[in-house]
């Protein structure tokens, strides 16, 4: 196995880059502007049939009976299967595996699936859902988790891979690095606070869409809108007990994903059963409304954070309790928990941490891995309060985060290991650009600016499940033509992926750019890739597509040498050519120096793959987290209160974010500016709850206030260049890292323009006029406050 | 629900004839009956715009639109052969990520340049905003969907 391979950071022939850092076209931009992309729902196949689920109308019930005969009878309806036809469990992490595709025995949330249909038409498989009888025992609902911790019965779930759960824990982590208590009693500041974040969703324009179709030979195809085609396709094998050979997965053009569509989904499940039980294909599109009880979106949680420092800023301690609202199933649970507190350990260096998160099971749609996964919370507080305690010192905010600078090349205090880190600079930027020292502190009152920094993962090096193949698999084929194809498992959700796969196969081989054709996320094809989570995709499959260039190029940059009787070291494959550094007239198109290859050599493919190093701290969950890279992030939001009304607007937000290497700053900034937007939506506007039955607060775009283009300011992006020592050109991660400092920047600029700390998000009207009131009188004079004494006051009151 | 008839209605400039129920949806006209998927369904109810076509010249939702509505009609949709100069500024820009809304968003910003390539100046950012307010993107946070729509309509000035 090719364990990481360093390929080194520069261009691949010692030279200025061709392809990768320019702004070029997606490989898909065209097909998406024309309206041929086709997507999951795109799918349609002779004799299709549709199918539809029935959802629980309870929150927590046992289930006594369904009778489906009525349903079954009516004309059209093809079949009808509920929680006995598909009774093994699954979940995404296979430690904690507690799904059923349809509830078996009991349900656990309002929209829990019970029962499928499937049918001629949608209208069709909706009249026989209404057909289906089900008797419910309806149990206890747990709608606060910390009822839920408290009381340990009844379980909302009784037992995980045959071992007992204790109450409705789901998770609980406990990590100390250093003595956190010596360190805090040394400090010359210790603030403490309680913090909350409201539950958040992913909200993809495109609802969950599965298609499949059982061949005649018994090969099952799956169409789906999955994020993770692999762990759809091991899912797939060990719940319908299907050999994973008789499974292909395939992941259509994505329309959006941002971890909502990470785990498998009770709907791919039923259509292939329902495939396989009818002979047709079948499909099944969420609708909007069941989009949101699929959830797996942000976890609600209450922390509560001690934070010691110096008089000159630095920290001493960090101490952290945090409780996570997991919702009814374990999900990707296990991560969250640890990332809740793994992640906060840059870009500041923490002399000494500890964390004590507890994940509990209600009786709420399931929460999952949301675009910064688990990290997003911990970092909203510790960015709050760190704000406090430089304002409490009297050091301005961008300063204490540069006095707190882990640096490069370094390790945290929980062990895991910095390479590059350009922080520094990202601050340096939105302190520049957002005009911070003229303007912070002297805009007139209900306007304000703040800052936040943060850190997240390029991947991670623990494997959902642990085998030592690699993360990362690629293969090329060359065709005499001068086309190369590309095939990876990795999933183009929006983010761009294929794109920057096919730039480097472009930069490697010097092929033309519309030369390179990109075959992704298809388990036939493709080699296995762990898809895209974690913001692994440009880390990991960039490497190992570098891996499989290089052996390529080698080959054919020997077979020339040969034919042209030069010294290897002589050729370039560039810009479509291949050519004699010290003899420019000689050169032939890279066709033809594909096929000397080939006539040298044999017909032309090759393999490459990639693997993290050994990382992370030595002890139980080290690795979780423990990234190859971290990408750093600097926000700065501008914010503009109308004290009247409590409504927050936010004219402009700069986002300096260090993604290593740009391969194509285009998607780079495409990616700073939709995760800057998403956390300012969510902050201000969003939010995924239930009412006190249990029922959905909104389970519709215009309730959850998904903000339109009116709703959302000038996001100014701009790239940090660190040159990471093991990204592939010294690339790191871009679509998660910049979402992070948005939410805690926004909550430092209210607090400049009006002098109120809001520790508890939204920050909707009410809050903020209710922080107004709490705070008592108001006025220009006392809420300017640029220095901490005044504002001490202000807040003593 | 009422007998199938015969709707004709004009569709990317081609007469078309299709046999379907009165309330069947405008979106699944195109999509299903007529295999035009360029439309897209993101809600079904009327808030993201992913369904957006034309109907004699003005936007709507084709979700809520049923087929009885649109006899005779003229419906233009995201495979309408005259919409190129918008789709270069969406590929140029980056203006499309996972693409789900782009459909929507190229026909939302060619009603944009329709309404102001003759106009005399330049539209604020609001009002710029206010054209695109109808069809949601989840990936972009809009600064690339209004910098495609800028170049789209530079590009039709005279
Ligand atoms: S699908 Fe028509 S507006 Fe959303
Ligand atoms: S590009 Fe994904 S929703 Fe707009």
């Amino acid at each position: 196995m090719a364990a990481r391979d360093n390929h080194g950071t520069g261009a691949p022939w010692d030279d200025a880059f061709r392809v990768v850092g320019q702004p070029l076209r997606k490989v898909d931009g065209l097909a998406k502007a024309t309206g041929q992309a086709l997507y999951a729902d795109d799918v349609q196949l002779p004799g299709m049939l549709h199918a539809k689920i029935l959802r629980s109308p309870h929150a927590h019930a046992r289930i006594v009976s369904i009778d489906a005969s009525a349903a079954l009878a009516l004309p059209g309806v093809h079949a009808v299967i509920t929680g006995a036809d598909l009774p093994i469990r699954y979940g995404v992490i296979p430690w904690t595996p507690d799904e059923n595709a349809l509830a078996v025995d009991k349900v656990r949330f309002v929209g829990d699936e019970v029962a499928a249909v499937a049918a001629v038409d949608e209208d069709t498989a909706n009249a026989a859902l209404d057909a289906i009888e089900v008797e419910y025992e309806p149990l206890h609902a747990f709608l606060d988790p910390r009822e839920a911790l408290a009381t340990p019965e009844p379980q909302i779930h009784a037992d995980i891979r045959g071992k007992p759960v204790r109450g409705n824990v789901s998770k609980h982590v406990e990590l100390e690095f250093g003595d956190v208590e010596a360190a805090l009693a040394g400090a010359d500041l210790v603030l403490e606070g309680e913090y909350s974040f409201h539950g958040s969703t992913h909200a993809p324009i495109e609802p969950h869409c599965a298609v499949a179709q059982v061949s005649a030979d018994g090969l099952l195809t799956l169409w789906s809108s999955t994020q993770i085609t692999h762990y759809v396709h091991r899912a797939l094998a060990q719940v319908l007990e299907l050999a994973p050979e008789r499974i292909r997965v395939i992941q259509p053009c994505l329309g959006g994903a941002f971890g909502g569509k990470s785990d498998p989904f009770a709907l791919e499940f039923c259509v292939a059963l329902l495939a396989q039980r009818t002979g047709r294909p079948v499909k099944m599109l969420w609708t909007r409304e069941e989009v949101f009880y699929a959830h797996r979106g942000r976890h609600p949680m209450q922390m509560q954070y001690r934070c010691g420092a110096k008089s000159n800023g630095r920290i001493t301690g960090v101490d952290a309790r945090i409780l996570i609202d997991g919702g009814s199933y374990s999900s990707f649970g296990l991560v969250t928990t640890y990332y809740s507190g793994q992640l906060l350990t840059g870009p500041y260096d923490f002399p000494s941490y500890r964390f004590d998160s507890t994940r509990v099971f209600t009786n709420k749609p399931p929460c999952g891995p949301k675009r910064g996964h688990g990290s997003v919370q911990p970092r909203f507080a510790f960015e709050v309060q760190f704000d406090e305690v430089a304002e409490r010192l009297g050091i301005d905010p961008i300063e204490i985060r540069r006095v707190n600078f882990q640096g490069d090349d370094t390790q945290t205090v929980n062990g895991q290991r910095i390479t590059s880190n350009g922080f520094l600079r990202c601050l340096d930027l939105v302190e520049e650009a957002s005009g911070w020292k003229q303007r912070r502190g002297q805009l007139p009152y209900g306007r304000g600016l703040g800052v936040a920094g943060s850190m997240y993962i390029s991947g991670t090096n623990y494997p959902v499940y642990p085998n030592d193949m690699p993360q990362a698999g690629i293969q090329l084929k060359l065709d005499r033509s001068g086309v190369v194809t590309v095939f990876t498992g990795g999933n183009d959700i929006g983010q761009g992926s294929n794109t920057v796969v096919r730039s480097i196969v472009a930069e490697e081989l010097g092929v033309a750019y519309d030369h390179v054709r990109v075959v992704a996320a298809d388990t036939d094809l493709c080699p296995v890739d762990l898809g895209a989570y974690s913001s692994r995709i440009t880390f990991m499959v960039g490497n190992a597509t570098i891996d499989a260039c290089r052996k390529l190029r080698h080959q054919i940059v020997t077979a020339l040498a040969e034919a042209w009787e030069v010294d290897p070291r002589r050729i370039r494959l560039m810009e479509g050519r291949a050519f004699d550094v010290e003899d420019p007239d000689r050169t032939v198109p890279t066709r033809e120096a594909f096929q000397v290859a080939e006539a040298r050599f044999d017909t032309l493919g090759s393999t490459g793959s990639y693997n993290t190093p050994q990382l992370g701290g030595d002890y139980r969950g080290g690795t979780i987290g423990a990234s190859p890279a971290y990408s750093f992030t600097a926000h700065v939001v501008e914010v503009d209160v109308d004290v009247e009304t409590g409504i927050v607007r936010v004219p402009a937000a700069w986002c300096a974010h260090d993604c290593g290497r740009a391969l194509n700053p285009t998607l780079v900034a495409g990616q700073i500016e939709g995760s800057t937007y998403m956390g300012l939506a969510e902050a201000l506007l969003e939010e995924h709850g239930v009412n006190r039955f249990g029922l959905h607060r909104g389970p519709s775009l215009l309730d959850y206030r998904m903000p339109t283009s009116l709703d959302v300011g000038d996001i100014h992006a701009m790239i940090v260049e660190s040159v990471d020592p093991e990204g592939p050109y010294g690339a790191k991660e871009a679509g998660e890292g910049p979402l992070h400092g948005s939410i805690p920047a926004l909550a430092n600029a209210i607090h400049d323009a009006i002098g109120v700390r809001l520790r508890h998000l939204p920050f909707t009207p009410g809050t903020v006029l209710r922080a107004l009131r709490d705070q008592g009188g108001k006025g220009e004079g006392a809420a300017v406050g640029s220095t901490a004494a005044a504002t001490s006051k202000r807040e003593a009151r | 629900m009422s007998e199938p008839f015969e709707l004709e209605l004009t569709v990317n400039g081609t007469p078309r004839t299709v046999r379907v129920a009165p309330l069947r949806r405008l979106l699944d006209v195109l999509r299903e009956d007529l295999a035009l998927t360029g439309t897209k369904e993101g809600c079904g109810e009327g808030e993201c715009g992913a369904c957006s076509v034309f109907v004699d010249g003005e936007l709507v939702n084709s979700c809520l639109v049923a087929a009885c509505q649109v006899e005779g009609c003229d419906v233009r949709t995201v495979e309408a052969p005259d919409l190129g100069n918008v789709q270069a500024a969406f590929l140029e820009e980056g203006g499309a990520q996972c693409g789900i809304c782009t459909p929507g968003m190229v026909l939302a910003v060619q009603a944009f340049v329709d309404e102001w390539a003759a106009r005399g100046r330049e539209p604020d950012d609001v009002e710029l905003r206010a054209a695109l307010a109808g069809n949601l993107c989840r990936c972009t946070g809009y600064e690339k969907i209004l910098a495609s729509a800028r170049t789209a309509l530079r590009r039709a000035r005279p």
